[in-house]
């Protein structure tokens, strides 16, 4: 028990965990890979045409994994931000650092392929309905969270002061998800439910897990190449940085 | 498989300009984050090394 414990807690150190994050990175590009390439597979090649939304809701297949990265990675990202902000652990907030972007990126990109959807189905880019204007607002914390984070030049109380926003910002997270349901909606339902059976072919539904899985592989791959840089910009005036790099 | 020519695939049954709009920006965003992430890395590695040459050089010089 007690070695397992000082065993994880060595990777908390940024000497320890900068060359195991420069491991991981291949194996998770390759995954990212092997799940894209299937993904893509069978969204394209094996998924049927949609009987109402013909081949436009191929769009499915970027539009849902991309929302979910958005806010499982917000999650994930306030919770290293908030054990740095506990523990004092310096890893934590550089991985809460590093993933702020790739957020946006999914943010954005749910945004932007939500809108190239919304408007054959629709007629409409955009509307101000509960659904698209949370996860724009999970967009926008995103960028507060880094704007905050570069205005302050003391690393340290920067990721104090960013770990607070991130925590308050969790409160969106239930609202996106819960939104389809708790306001009349244009958005439709979640198509994936726990309690009941998925409203959407086998086919459909497997190529859009995979897409997700390929996104999150992804994520991680270039959350883990950013942390490698963020470690490296931090510690520069340490020793073992000097004889890290050659 | 529902496609019986490459142009009927890239023409999406009519929503070509969304779908590959979708598309196409996840793959350019998710190609340019990467490729700014490695840069990222490689810019502060050149500068530690060119930090440290200049160490040794200061104190290859002290020595003299």
């Amino acid at each position: 028990m007690r070695k397992s414990i000082v065993h994880w807690f060595k990777f908390a150190s940024p000497q320890s965990f900068y060359p195991l994050a420069g491991r991981m990175i291949p194996w998770f590009w390759a995954a990212a890979a092997v799940f894209g390439i299937s993904g893509l597979w069978i969204s394209f090649f094996v998924a049927p045409t949609d009987a109402q939304q013909g081949e436009g809701y191929r769009i499915i297949f970027v539009h849902v994994p991309a929302s979910w990265m958005s806010m499982f990675i917000y999650m994930v990202m306030a919770f290293w931000a908030g054990l740095g902000l506990a523990l004092n652990t310096r890893v934590s907030a550089m991985m809460a650092q590093s993933l702020a972007p790739t957020g946006a990126l999914m943010a954005a990109l749910s945004l932007w392929t939500g809108a190239l959807w919304g408007k054959p189905m629709w007629g409409a880019w955009w509307v101000w309905d509960a659904r698209l204007t949370s996860e724009l607002i999970l967009f926008f914390l995103y960028l507060g969270f880094m704007a905050l984070q570069a205005a302050i030049d003391d690393p340290r109380r920067a990721d104090k002061a960013g770990a607070i926003l991130a925590l308050v910002g969790v409160v969106n997270i239930p609202i996106i998800y819960f939104s389809v349901k708790w306001w009349n909606t244009l958005h439709q339902g979640s198509t994936i439910n726990m309690n009941k059976a998925p409203s959407m072919a086998q086919t459909m539904l497997w190529g859009m897990l995979l897409m997700a899985m390929a996104f999150w592989m992804y994520s991680i791959a270039v959350a883990l190449m950013r942390v490698r840089a963020i470690i490296l910009e931090r510690e520069r005036h340490t020793e073992w940085v000097k004889h890290a790099v050659g | 498989m529902q496609w019986a020519s490459a142009g009927e695939f890239f023409a999406m049954g009519g929503y070509a300009f969304y779908v590959w709009g979708s598309f196409g920006a996840c793959a350019l965003l998710m190609i340019v984050e990467p490729f700014l992430a490695k840069r990222r890395l490689s810019e502060v590695r050149r500068s530690l090394i060119r930090e440290r040459l200049a160490d040794e050089l200061e104190s290859q010089q002290r020595t003299q």
